[in-house]
This record gives C-alpha cells, structure tokens and sequence, in this order.
C-alpha cells in the first residue's frame, strides 16, 4: 500500500487563554507501509503535536487524518506510542507497565504464560530484565524511556510512533537501541514515524526525513528521500558521502535555513 | 515524641511526594559532622539522637504542666494535673463496669462514641467516595451536584441535629447522622479533586492502549486518586471526632460527650479535663492509624 497513513491539509489550532494558537497549518504527508519516517525541526514547532494528530490522541482543526484508508477518529492499539516524557504508570513496576499493553492486545487469544513470555521478552529486548520487578522512580530517566519503548513494541503495533524516544540516553544505550530499532522493523515492516533532534538519528533510521518550519503555524518544509541501502551499518556509513550530503541537507535546512528565531 | 510524628505526616500528606524525604532526612546532615565517620562510633549517635528529638517536645510538655499548675494555684475551681492524675488513675482502674444505661464505666463511653463514628463515617465514605469519582469523571454530574455541595458545606454540623431528630424521631440514629453529614463533604470533594487532577499523560495511555473503563479504574483512576482520597477521608475523621463529642452533648445516652456534659452537671472539673485529654488522644490515634494507612498504599 502506497498511502498506508495520509495527511491531508492538516490544520491545528489550540484554543488558550490568549486567544486561538495555530500550532500546525497545510500538513500534507502520506507514508507507505513498512516506511521509517522521522520528524525533524526546532523545539516548539509542532513535532509532537503533529504526532499526536496521527495517534488519534488529538484531532485536528481542519482536514483529514487516514489509518489504511479509515479515518483516524482516536488512537487505537495498531498504532503504538512511545511518549516523550515515557508516561509510565507509578504505581505499576516496569513488567506490570508493560504487561497492562500485552495483555491489553493479545489477552484474548493467549494465555497468561505466553502473556508473561511476551512481556519478558519486550523488557529483555531494551536491556532491562534485571529492572523488572522495580517501579519507574527507583530507574533512571533512560531506564523509563526503555521501558517505554519495550510497551510500545510490545503491542507489535503496525504503525509505531516514537516522540524523541532516544532522547534521555547515552550514546551507547541510543546506538544499541538503534540498532534494535532497525533490526525490529525490518523483521515486522512496521511503518514507523519518529520525532527526533538528532540529525545523525534521522539519516541513519529514516527512508524519508520530514523537515519543519519553526512555529507558530508550522508545516512541513523540505522532505529529504534517504536513499541509503539497508540493512545500514552505522560505522561504514560514517565513509559513505551520500551519508554526509544528506546530512549536510538537514544542516542547511535546520541551521541556515530555519534558524532559530531566539538563538 | 507524638506530637512531632502528627506535624510530619501532616505534611506527607499536603505536599506529597516532593517534600517530605528531604524534610525527613534534614537533621542528620547537621548532626553528621560532630561524629566521626567510623562505625563503631554510629551506635553512639542513636541514643543522643533520640534525645534530641525528643527534647522539644518533653521540653513542650513541662512548660504547658507548668502553667496549668501554675493557673491552678491561682483559681480553686481548676484542679492541677497532680489532682487530675490522682482522679484519672481510679478513673481508669475500673473502666468497663456497668451501672445501667446512665452510669457506665469511661471505656464503655468511649466505645459508644467510636461506634457511632465509624457507623457515621463508613456511611459517609460508602456514599461520598464513589460520589466524588463520579463527580470528579462526568462534568455533567459536576455541573449538577456542585452548587448543592457548596451550599451544604460551609453548614455547621450541629444544625443538621434538628433534621434528624425529626426525621428518626431517636437519638443515636440523629447523632448518627450528623457524623454522616459532616463527614461526606471532604470525601466528595477530596476525591472529586484526585481525578480531575490526574495528568493528561496517564489517561493518554489508557487512550493508547485502549483499556476498558474497569482498567482505567483500577489501574489509573483508583491509584492516581488513592492519595487524596486518603486526604479526605483523614479531614472526615477529623471532622466526625470532632462533631462527636459535640453532638452527644445535645443527644444524651452513653458517650464521651454526654459523659462530659454529666460531669459537667456533677461539678466534677478533673473528669471534665480527663475527658478533654482522651477526646485529644483518641482524635491522634485515628489520625495516627490513617497516616500509616496512607503510608501502606503509597507507592513511592
Ligand atoms: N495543548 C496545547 N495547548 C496550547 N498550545 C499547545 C498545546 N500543545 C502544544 N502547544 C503549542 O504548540 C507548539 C508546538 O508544540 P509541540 O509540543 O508539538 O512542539 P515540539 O516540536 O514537540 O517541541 P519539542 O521538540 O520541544 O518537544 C508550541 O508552541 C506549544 O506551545
Ligand atoms: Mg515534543
């Protein structure tokens, strides 16, 4: 299917004590099945909004938001969502976190083992088996991300959405979870949209990156095709010139063309 | 050594998670220092500890005992704690007798009291807390019972005593009632609070995963809420031993209050403050159970 999720002359507008704020304006996208697609832009111009609109949590002002060809009226557990801020439940441990979303897909079809197995599997995946049984506040903020990266996969979800989810890791957590990331989807052919700061991130994950305006009223400014051969290997593409000349467009968009307004 | 306990949980409870692990650890920071770091030296420390804290509140002690003493000494009426003492010893060698329905012993009187407060109390929260969820989910409802609650709150208690007597045309369930009455308001409101409170991003994930209006009450609603629902129901206690008393002063039978309105008509001024002392103790206990209920469900 070429037109797997569709965005159609998206509009949206939050309605504050100020008055109305256009946060989104003329967003037209349409992403194929099994596409990486990462989000890109400044802080504050609408990434995770925008993200939110496809997961169905928000809906927009103005015009039509498609899930393989039905209309996106609220999220739904096909499209899994890895929050920015990893919204894991406190009271819950890390497995009862995850367990809640496994039960909640495959509850009916399976039994409370295979539930279980799928659960640890999940936790294993992100490197937290010895984490299992501890409550989001006794880990550390990557720790949390993990976690919530590992409920998000774990509903095996056909569109997986991911707000910055590398963000609070260090390097080597983020490249081996990268890596699992790509090894993940390429194995499901999820379709996957991603926001990210991180222009190496976006380079090496992404088929197409989407590039925003900076706010008020931001929308999609450039889509840069990457077409770089996968599987990709992070340390022979850091040779490969069509590596950096991707790059080095995501630069000048972000950089030359969409600097920062404050900084 | 109480005293200090109730001020801390107070907090715990208010200021919820932020504060009270820094306020709970900020004394041994200060002490550390005078004491080497090596272990032997730790054991030593404890004692010492305890003594400081408890210092204050002896300190505490002493001082009010000795005006009391000193007020005493001055006006003949009011016994000194020496005499009141004496008084409570033989007060409470012998707390279970029963002489018939008007002269029984003060833990039969107590226990009177009790009685009606939970009766009272457990109505309360068997009406006030689903109420509060449901007030606090439904804006419709909200909108409904709002203006009502506002309304009926700020009523002393005691005025709602006339109602039931009239409506129960008896006592105790009329004392009753007024315990229910008074009790509600905090359950309602408290736990109405708890859900409009809940942040967006736990109910974005019940949204995401799609649970089913039970799993988002048990495993969103009810633990986000848990908090202030334990705020209500500690300000219900409260408010229901506070009422108690009061109301069974006008009700009669047995119980603490009228135990101190009888005393009262007896002239006996040392079981007046006996009772003064025990309606204190008794409210610091529910208080004291509560918190430590409060502590058990936390999950931080
Ligand atoms: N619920 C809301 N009400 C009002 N304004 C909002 C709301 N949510 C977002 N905004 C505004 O919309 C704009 C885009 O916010 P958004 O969170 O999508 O930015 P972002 O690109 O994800 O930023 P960051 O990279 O820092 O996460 C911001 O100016 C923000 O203030
Ligand atoms: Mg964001």
């Amino acid at each position: 299917m070429d037109k797997y999720v569709q965005v159609e002359n998206v509009r949206m507008v939050f309605n504050t004590r100020k008055g109305p704020f256009v946060a989104l304006r003329d967003i037209n996208m349409n992403i194929a099945q099994g596409e990486f697609i990462a989000l890109i832009g400044h802080s504050g111009c609408g990434k995770s909004t925008l993200l939110n609109l496809v997961a169905g949590l928000t809906l927009p002002s103005d015009g039509t938001m498609l899930c393989a060809g039905r209309e996106i009226a609220g999220p739904g557990p096909e499209r899994g969502v890895v929050f920015q801020n990893h919204s894991l439940l406190p009271w819950l441990t890390c497995f009862e976190n995850v367990y809640l979303a496994v039960e909640r897909v495959f509850g009916q079809a399976e039994s409370k083992a295979t539930l279980k197995k799928r659960t640890h599997e999940a936790l294993a995946l992100v490197g937290l088996t010895h984490a299992e049984h501890k409550h989001p506040h006794e880990i550390s903020g990557g720790m949390k991300q993990r976690v919530g990266i590992a409920r998000a996969l774990s509903m095996q979800p056909k569109v997986l959405l991911l707000d910055e989810p590398f963000g609070a890791l260090d390097a080597l957590t983020r490249a081996h979870l990268q890596d699992e990331l790509m090894k993940i989807t390429a194995e499901t052919h999820s379709t996957v949209v991603m926001v990210t700061h991180d222009v190496d991130e976006a380079v090496l994950l992404s088929d197409r990156i989407v590039m925003m305006t900076n706010g008020p009223a931001a929308t999609i400014g450039e889509v840069l095709r990457v077409d770089l051969p996968r599987p990709r290997d992070r340390l022979a593409l850091a040779n490969d010139a069509r590596y950096h000349e991707y790059r080095g467009a995501v630069l000048d968009f972000l950089y030359r063309r969409q600097m920062r307004p404050a900084a | 050594m109480s005293a200090v306990t109730f001020v801390k949980g107070r907090e715990d409870m208010e200021t919820k998670e932020q504060t009270t692990p820094a306020a709970a650890v900020a004394p041994r920071p200060q002490l550390k220092p005078a004491q080497p770091e090596s272990a032997p030296a730790r054991p030593r420390a404890w004692p010492g500890m305890a003594v400081r804290a408890a210092l204050p509140t002896l300190l505490g002690l002493a001082v009010f005992m000795g005006i009391w003493a000193l007020i005493s000494q001055t006006s003949p009426q009011l016994p000194g704690p020496l005499k009141t003492w004496a008084s409570a010893q033989e007060l409470f060698s012998d707390p279970f007798y029963n002489k018939g329905p008007n002269d029984q012993g003060i833990g039969w009187n107590i226990l009177a009291s009790l009685q009606r407060v939970a009766i009272g109390f457990g109505m309360a929260a068997a009406l006030g807390i689903p109420l509060g969820f449901m007030i606090g989910r439904f804006k419709f409802l909200s909108a409904m019972v709002s203006p009502i609650v506002s309304l009926l709150r700020p009523v002393s208690p005691l005025a709602w005593l006339p109602i039931g007597l009239l409506v129960f045309k008896a006592a105790n369930p009329a004392a009753i009632w007024v315990i229910f009455i008074s009790a509600i308001w905090p359950m309602i409101i408290n736990t109405a609070v708890g859900v409009n409170r809940i942040p967006q991003d736990y109910m974005n994930v019940a949204k995401v995963l799609n649970l089913s209006e039970w799993k988002i009450f048990t495993k969103i609603l009810f633990p986000a809420v848990l908090p202030y629902m334990m705020t209500g129901i500690r300000l219900s206690i409260g408010v229901a031993w506070l009422v108690i008393v009061a109301a069974e002063m006008l009700t009669g039978g047995v119980g603490i209050g009228f135990w101190v309105w009888d005393e009262w008509n007896n002239l006996n001024v040392e079981h007046i403050i006996i009772a003064i002392f025990i309606v204190g103790i008794v409210g610091l206990l529910l208080e004291q159970v509560l918190v430590l209920v409060a502590k058990r469900f936390s999950y931080e």
